[in-house]
Parts: C-alpha cells; sequence; structure tokens
C-alpha cells in the first residue's frame, strides 16, 4: 500500500458533526449561519421550538427576549422548561436549556417586554440579522413592523393557535443566487450554438460511424444533426406538437437497424427524442429572468445598489449583447463514452468562463462608475451569479404595520380570497381579531371554560369590524368562531413543533441567501394537515 | 404533591381541546376528562428509530399527554447525529440511542415513562407488538418499514371474515429527505399499507456496470469503481469496506482522484466520497421537526377522536416556499401483505419455462422488491426447497436449481409456493398461475 502519504484531507470535529446539512447549504451556507444573531420574542413553545431548529445546525447566536415569568402552563407545551423553572425568569430559563443543545452557539436573553425595548433602545434590533416574534399582540406587531422596516432588519411573526398556526414574513428586499430549484436548467444553445460547440457538434459524421461508434455519441450531437436536418427541409425550428413529432420521427429514423431490420433500441438516440420538447425552449430567457432584468433596482443603478443588483446589471448588459443568459456549464449525465463527455463538458466549461469573464468586466466598469471599490464584488461571485442566472429570484413582502393601521392597500386580494369558500383567508381574519379582542380584553376568547359563549360573541364582534374595515360583505361562519374560542388561546405542542421547524428553515434561508422564501403568509391547518400561502 | 395534580396542572392546554365540545369537532367525538386519561394511562405508543425523527417524536408524544412509550432502536450515537437528534450530547457518542433518549425525555417531563429498547424490530415477536395501541416509524430503512408493516397486519384477527377492529394496532410512518418529507397514516387491513405503495420508493440509484466500469463520467462513477471493483480486487486493510473507517474512505478517495484523472474527470471530493460510499441522506432539524409534529398530531387524533385524521398521505417540502400535498394513497385489494388471509394470492407469471432465477430477479424486481427471496414448493407429498440463499448448506444444495425452469422443478398451473425474505416476519404463500404453458 502506498498510503504513507495521505492525501485525503482530515476532516475537522465541525465538518464531521454538521456533514448532514453541509450537503443542502455548503460550507459557505453554513459560514452565513455561524456569523448571524437572531432575536426571539417570547419564549413561547413555538418560539423555542424554532430555535432549537436553528441552533443545533449552528447558528451564530440568538437572543431571548420575555419579560414573563414561568407559569404552570408554559411547561406543558414547551420541552425548554421544567417544573422547577416555575415562578423564574421565562427567557431565562429557556435560554439555559437551549444552550445545551450546541457549544458551538451563545446565547443571552432580556427579562423585560418587547414595549420596553422599543422605548428605551429604539435602534436595538439593528443587530439581528433576523428578528423572530411569536404571540405578539396587536400593538407589539404594529411597534415591531415599522421599527424593523425601517432598519430593514427582516422579520417573521408568527402564532400557534389550537390546531391553526400561521407565520409572516416582513422583508424589504431578498435576492437570491442559489434558489436550488428541483430541475436545475442546463441551456445546451443547440439552436444557435456558440463557434466552439458549433464546431464540434459538427465534427462529427454519424452516418459514418459502426453501430458501436454510434453508441457513444452524446445525444446532443444527433439532436443538433436532425434539427438542421429538419431546418434544411422545413425551413424553420418545430413549434408545434406535430412537427416536434417530426423531428422526433427523424431521429427515429436515423438509428441504425439490427439484422432483423428493427431500429436498435440506443440509449442515446432514446435521449435525443426525450429533450426534443426541453431544448427547444431552454435557450430561452426564463419571464422571471427578464423581469428580475427590467426592475427598477437592477435598471437604475446607485451609488447603493448592492452586489447582486450591480451583477444583475452587468447581466442584462450581457443577455442584450448576447441575446441569451450565459453559460452554465454544468452537463447533465448522459450516454456517452467517457471523451465525448469530458470533451463536451470543457466546451460548455470554457464558454461559461468566457461568458462570466464578460460579465465581470461589465462589472468592473459599473464599480468604477458608482465609485465602488473593485474588490467588492469578486470574480468568483460573478462566476456564481452567472452560473445560476437562470434561477436568480427577488422576494418583497409587504409592511405589516401598514396593513394594520390603514385600510388595508391589498384588501382586494383578501376580500377575493374571503368570496372563495374554499379560501383559507378567513382564518387569517379571525387570528387577525383575535389580537383585537386580546388588546381590548387582556386574554384570549374562551380562556376560562365559562366564558366561551360570552366570549363566542365578543369575539364575533371583532370579527365583524375587521371585516368592514377591509370592505368585505363575506360572512365567516358562527361554528367557525366558535371553534376558536373553545381553543381558549392555547398551544398544542405538536402544531407548534411543525410551524417551528418550517420557520426555522424560513430563518436558514433568509441567513444563507439560498432557497426561496414564504412570500409572505402561511396558514397551517393541523386538523386537515395542510397548509395555504397568501402573498399579502 | 398527588401524581394526579402534577397531571392535571401540566396538560391544562390540552384539557380545553379534549373537554370542550365544538361545533365542527369529529361527530364521533364526545369530549370529557376521560379522554386525556387514556391518552395517559392507556394507551401504549411504540416509537421505532430513535434517530432524528425519532427524538422529535418522543418529545411530542411527552408533550401532548402520551406516558406509556417504547422506543425500539439498534444504534449508537455518533458526532454527524448531533446537528439534529436533539436529545443527545458529545459526551453520549457511542452510546445507545434508545437508551439515551429515553432517560432525556423521563428526567425532562416529569411523569412520562419511556422504556427504551436497544435492539432490532426483529428481535420481538408477535406478543410484544400485540400491547401497543399506536405504532410510529421513525426509520431510514425500508426493509425494516415493510417488515413491521407486514407485522402488524399479521396481528389482525378475523372472524368469519370480517375484521375484528380491536385487533387493529393503526401505524403512522414519517420519513424525511433534506427539505422533503412525507407522512402517512396506515390502518392495516383497511387503508393502503406499505405494500400497496411499493412504487414510491424507487430502488436506489445505481448505475450501470459498464458505465462503471468503461465508460465513467461523474466522479460518482470513479468512486463506484474503487468501491466495487477496485476494492475486493486489491484488499487493502483485508476486509471489507467500513464507511466509518477514516483510512477507508481515505483509501477510496485517492484512488477515485487517481481514476478520475486518468478520464479527466473532474469533481471527486472527500465529501462526495463520503456520500457514495456510505450512501449518505443530507438531513436537517427543521424538515424531521415538521414530520415528527405531523405524525405525533396524527397520534393524538387517532388516541382521542377530536378530530378527522390525515387521509391518509402527506408530502411536504419547504425548498421554494412552504408546501404540502395530501391525498388518499389506495388500497391494493390484492396486496400480497394486506389482503385478508383467507384469500388467496396469485402471482402470475408469462410461461413455465422461466428459470428459478429469472424468478428470484422477477421478485426482486420493480414490482416486489424482495431481497433474497428463499422458496419452498409446498407439493402435495411434501414441501421441497427450491432455493435459499440465507443458509450456506441449503445454497450449496439448492443452487443448481437456479438454472432450472420452473416446469422441470414441477410447478405448474396451481402450485402453492412458499417464499420467505426479509422484509417480512411471516413467510408469503402464493399460487403460481401461468399465462403460458410451453410444451
Amino acid at each position: 500500500m502506498d498510503s504513507n502519504s495521505p492525501k485525503s484531507p482530515e476532516q475537522s470535529e465541525k465538518t464531521k458533526k454538521y456533514d448532514r446539512q453541509l450537503r443542502l447549504w455548503g460550507d459557505h451556507g453554513q459560514f452565513a449561519l455561524e456569523t448571524a444573531h437572531v432575536c426571539l420574542i417570547n419564549a413561547t413553545g413555538l418560539g423555542t421550538e424554532i430555535l432549537k431548529s436553528i441552533i443545533l445546525p449552528g447558528i451564530g447566536s440568538f437572543t431571548v427576549i420575555d419579560g414573563g415569568k414561568v407559569r404552570e402552563d408554559d411547561i406543558s407545551v414547551n420541552f425548554f422548561l421544567d417544573e422547577n423553572d416555575i415562578g423564574k425568569s421565562k427567557a431565562e430559563a429557556v435560554t439555559r436549556f437551549l444552550l445545551e443543545l450546541n457549544p458551538d452557539v451563545h446565547g443571552d436573553f432580556i427579562d423585560e417586554s418587547l414595549q420596553r425595548i422599543i422605548e428605551n433602545n429604539p435602534s436595538f434590533f439593528n443587530s439581528f440579522n433576523v428578528v423572530v416574534g411569536t404571540a405578539l399582540s396587536e400593538l407589539e406587531i404594529i411597534l415591531l413592523s415599522s421599527k424593523l422596516w425601517e432598519l430593514k432588519v427582516p422579520l417573521l411573526i408568527c402564532r400557534s393557535y389550537g390546531f391553526i398556526g400561521m407565520a409572516r414574513l416582513q422583508i424589504k428586499e431578498h435576492t437570491i443566487v442559489e434558489s436550488h430549484p428541483d430541475n436545475q436548467n442546463t441551456s445546451y444553445r443547440l439552436l444557435n450554438p456558440f463557434p466552439e460547440l458549433k464546431t464540434y457538434l459538427e465534427s462529427f459524421d454519424l452516418d459514418s460511424l459502426e453501430l458501436k461508434d454510434l453508441a457513444h455519441v452524446p445525444f446532443v450531437v444527433i439532436l443538433y444533426k436532425y434539427l438542421q436536418e429538419y431546418r434544411k427541409l422545413f425551413g424553420r425550428i418545430p413549434k408545434t406538437y406535430k412537427e416536434k413529432e417530426t423531428l422526433r420521427d427523424l431521429i427515429r429514423k436515423g438509428m441504425k437497424k439490427d439484422e432483423n431490420g428493427l431500429p436498435s433500441a440506443e440509449e442515446n438516440f432514446e435521449e435525443a427524442i426525450k429533450a426534443v420538447n426541453y431544448v427547444l425552449t431552454s435557450d430561452e430567457v426564463p419571464k422571471e429572468i427578464v423581469k428580475l432584468l427590467t426592475d427598477d433596482n437592477c435598471v437604475n443603478l446607485t451609488t447603493k445598489s448592492t452586489s447582486f443588483w450591480i451583477m444583475a446589471n452587468a447581466l442584462k448588459y450581457f443577455v442584450e449583447k448576447e441575446g441569451y443568459l450565459p453559460v452554465r456549464g454544468v452537463l447533465p449525465d448522459m450516454t456517452a463514452e467517457t471523451k465525448h463527455y469530458v470533451k463536451l463538458q470543457q466546451i460548455y466549461r470554457s464558454q461559461a468562463l468566457r461568458d462570466s469573464e464578460s460579465v465581470y468586466r461589465r462589472v468592473q466598469q459599473l464599480l468604477q462608475q458608482l465609485n465602488q471599490s473593485a474588490d467588492s464584488i469578486s470574480e468568483a461571485d460573478v462566476k456564481e451569479f452567472c452560473k445560476f442566472s437562470h434561477d436568480l429570484r427577488i422576494v418583497r413582502s409587504s409592511c405589516i404595520s401598514h396593513e394594520y393601521l390603514e385600510k388595508p392597500f391589498n384588501s382586494s386580494y383578501i376580500v377575493s380570497n374571503l368570496d372563495d369558500p374554499d379560501s383559507s383567508m378567513e382564518y387569517y381574519v379571525i387570528l387577525r381579531s383575535i389580537e383585537r379582542f386580546y388588546s381590548e380584553y387582556k386574554e384570549y376568547p374562551g380562556n376560562l371554560d365559562d366564558h366561551v359563549e360570552p366570549d363566542i360573541v365578543k369575539l364575533k364582534a371583532c370579527v365583524s369590524k375587521l371585516l368592514s374595515e377591509i370592505g368585505s360583505n363575506s360572512i365567516i361562519k358562527d361554528d367557525l368562531i366558535h371553534e376558536f374560542c373553545r381553543y381558549g388561546g392555547v398551544e398544542l405542542h405538536s402544531v407548534s413543533s411543525f410551524l417551528g421547524g418550517c420557520i426555522a428553515q424560513e430563518v436558514i434561508k433568509l441567513l444563507t441567501h439560498q432557497f426561496i422564501p414564504i412570500n409572505n403568509t402561511i396558514i397551517y391547518n393541523a386538523v386537515s394537515s395542510d397548509i395555504v400561502t397568501f402573498c399579502l | 404533591m398527588s401524581a394526579e395534580g402534577i397531571r392535571s396542572r401540566q396538560f391544562s392546554c390540552l384539557r380545553k381541546i379534549l373537554e370542550r365540545a365544538g361545533p365542527v369537532c369529529h361527530p364521533d367525538f364526545e369530549p370529557s376528562a376521560e379522554i386525556l386519561n387514556f391518552i395517559s394511562n392507556d394507551c401504549k405508543v411504540l416509537v421505532i428509530g430513535a434517530g432524528g425523527l425519532g427524538c422529535e417524536l418522543l418529545k411530542n408524544l411527552g408533550l401532548m399527554g402520551f406516558r406509556d412509550i417504547h422506543v425500539i432502536d439498534m444504534d449508537t450515537i455518533d458526532l454527524s447525529n448531533l446537528n439534529r437528534q436533539f436529545l443527545f450530547r458529545r459526551k453520549d457518542i457511542g452510546k445507545p440511542k434508545a437508551e439515551v433518549a429515553a432517560e432525556f425525555i423521563n428526567k425532562r417531563i416529569s411523569g412520562c415513562n419511556v422504556k427504551p429498547h436497544f435492539c432490532k424490530i426483529q428481535d420481538f415477536d408477535e406478543d410484544f407488538y400485540r400491547q401497543f395501541s399506536i405504532v410510529i416509524c421513525g426509520l431510514d430503512s425500508i426493509i425494516a418499514r415493510r417488515w413491521i408493516n407486514a407485522m402488524l397486519v399479521s396481528l389482525l384477527v378475523y372472524e368469519e371474515d370480517i375484521l375484528d377492529q380491536t385487533s387493529l394496532i393503526p401505524l403512522i410512518d414519517g420519513g424525511t429527505e433534506g427539505f422533503k418529507g412525507n407522512a402517512r397514516i396506515i390502518l392495516p387491513g383497511m387503508t393502503a399499507c406499505i405494500e400497496c405503495t411499493l412504487d414510491l420508493f424507487p430502488p436506489q440509484v445505481t448505475y450501470p456496470l459498464c458505465t462503471i466500469a468503461s465508460t465513467p463520467r461523474l466522479p460518482e462513477h470513479c468512486i463506484e469503481y474503487v468501491k466495487l471493483l477496485q476494492w475486493p480486487k486489491e484488499n487493502p486493510f483485508e476486509c471489507s469496506i467500513d464507511g466509518d473507517d477514516p483510512s477507508h474512505i481515505g483509501w477510496i478517495y485517492e484512488k477515485s482522484l487517481e481514476r478520475a484523472a486518468c478520464f479527466s474527470i473532474r469533481g471527486v471530493t472527500y465529501r462526495l466520497v463520503q456520500g457514495v460510499v456510505k450512501n449518505i441522506i443530507p438531513a436537517v432539524a427543521s424538515t424531521n421537526a415538521v414530520i415528527a409534529a405531523t405524525c405525533v398530531t396524527e397520534a393524538f387524533k387517532l388516541a382521542s377522536s377530536c378530530c378527522s385524521t390525515l387521509n391518509n398521505y402527506m408530502v411536504f417540502n419547504n425548498v421554494d416556499g412552504v408546501y404540502t400535498y395530501t391525498y388518499e394513497a389506495e388500497k391494493k385489494d390484492d396486496c400480497f401483505v394486506c389482503s385478508p388471509f383467507f384469500r388467496v394470492k396469485y402471482m402470475d407469471l408469462p410461461h413455465d419455462g422461466m428459470k428459478l432465477n429469472e424468478f428470484i430477479e422477477f421478485l426482486s424486481g420493480l414490482q416486489y422488491q424482495m431481497k433474497n427471496p428463499g422458496i419452498v414448493a409446498a407439493f402435495a407429498e411434501r414441501n421441497r426447497t427450491l432455493y435459499m440463499s440465507g443458509v450456506p448448506s441449503i445454497e450449496e444444495m439448492t443452487r443448481d436449481n437456479l438454472k432450472k425452469s420452473l416446469k422441470e422443478l414441477n410447478i405448474i398451473n396451481g402450485t402453492k409456493l412458499i417464499v420467505t425474505d426479509v422484509t417480512r416476519p411471516t413467510p408469503l404463500e402464493i399460487v403460481i398461475r401461468f399465462s403460458e404453458i410451453n410444451n
């Protein structure tokens, strides 16, 4: 054995511990997590479940804000409290148990109410990357939402209420380079190959190849050949189903026949037939990207523009010049001989490099024009940006307090959803009404057993008032209002745990700038076990 | 303070849900204090797996009022578990998962009594499984899922061909992979079982041997080459591959790099080598939390009848927003596992010229996905073992049968075969029907 000189990189303890998640968001995603600071307001069962699922993967630090003392009720829904904590500071108690989850994570707590913090230290929230609020009152939501909107700190507010859960994201703008779509787009550029690709594709003479060699030709070469043939025959590229079928027939006819005169089922020909539809459209700039490239922030750069928008502007310039997005440079596996596949991969990769260099040069010009330092965007950043340019995303949400303070700007959206009997918008209205109820009566409807009936009447009044403010003529069923009063404001642990997992993942999305966050409200119904998304 | 006092104090939240009537509750639901009593004292739950899902399941059960809980897990704690299996700490590495998890829960949630079993599910018999009211699975193994599924079916009692409902133990099953997951409820004998929906578990991605050997294109092909061909040939450590031994992974990494270099293939990394060799499935805390919570919410609904249960399959994905999809997986009337025992199970084969090894391949194929079936023919005069790979002496004695056709083995239309496999605790009896008889 020649392993005297071990070349294998010894893994650190940390990469071993986080191995299963590094495979999802990479070392750079992990770095983003480890340098982030998240704030939780109110140490509810839901709140600690959220923190649990971001502490385990190694968030840098967290702060818990809760001015309350631990009550008997809290213990039954919160895993991070036990009997001995009754009467103690809730923020302190949960922080102690939460910190046991991961020694890499720093955590602290503030045993004070949110309102006091906002009053005494208005810039307090500036230092957080994400703020999560659970079980907030209407007033707290309004205060926090306007404050964080102004500070441009992302805010998630959420509530676990009986069998129903709700979460809402407030973020001015969130940009994503790595959205991790299930089907990554590969633009093969067969309709208009760049010169190196064209030369390569045309270097094959399929008709002269032996059956055994033909079986080793990558499908892109085959598809290109018959596409050319089709163009020669019909003078254009196939558009309709029938035309595409004609192209597929041409490919089928091109298969070599075996000794019995039957077409030999070669995998690469099959792959070419299957790829017809995809290859004919995959070179187009996706609609989402066209929209992104015409966004105001992309078109009108300022000295305050972020790297994302500077790169987007450079990308726009590239697309206008070339007619295409940069080549991705990643080739999916296909039936082919090694040398053909590797050669083809090299051709795409070199073009990807040329494309991203061209975008990078533009980025440099822009940085100069904007008086930003040349190294604020690296060549590697641009390479990544170009590689994922088919799947870039932006998320912008509304400001929650605007909706609470004025006649909601999105009221027509809410109204039309309420008109649909299958929509879950009524849950949104009831949860909002419950916030009102709490502000008015200082407790949740149905909190006490003998208050359920009278509270139904009071909650109904809150619902009607809110509906009229929104401008809806819809009626919310009494039965549903009754059901919410039956819950009496309780949190069910398994409902909180579900929601906690979802929201923790949203926090991770915001911190890593990978994957796509909710836009912007989800309602979880644990009875039907489903989630509905609203864009409020 | 009395035990009763602690409980009523702890679960005031559950009591609101369970002791108050409402207009949209399930019609069978009769609110009363008895329900929480039943959940806490009489509803015995078995959790299979104390890993990512298992830790969450135990916590959720404990906080939803369940107190009599058993947990089975045959694994010990590894460093790479700590990013999600939150009942374990560094100091616990190497200890049995079931034991550490049970101890933690019992300490944190007073009154909760989790009993650990550090062993395989196959170590227990019917009498053990019969004691539970609900079984919840948080497993990564499909074989184990199929085994427990078949076990619960085998506990069903029929009286005059009618299923005795008291013999039915619901199975709740969860699974995760990265940001995706699923949860389902199975009422054995009544709704789709694991075996009815085997097509939901596509066989693991494998690369054709010819690609690995002669036309590698991906770094994975190079790693598979070293793992499948070069390791057995060179046998560098004189043992089979241990994915947890860094020197083994190191060797495969170096050889894979060499092979990749020969073919100008890029992208062999240490992490990728580990992933391919150990078949690592990415996992995060958040998805496990979501799926385990769904399972326990459903267990709570089953135990309390407080609202209708999931019917019967939920898919979850939160890569792009948060997405759920629920649907009713269909029960197969002729399912080889869950159709009633008195119903004859026919297996249709194309013709009796089929060789025994082809038949075994058929059993291992997409439709039945058996692993190493042993086959006994039940002839009128006596049973005859046709093939059995498990026992070396029998394997040797029956090996020649593999090349014989079923006809040569005297299997005719209507012959009963008894098939054993790791995917089930009891043998499967099937009656063979040929579409075509070769004369």
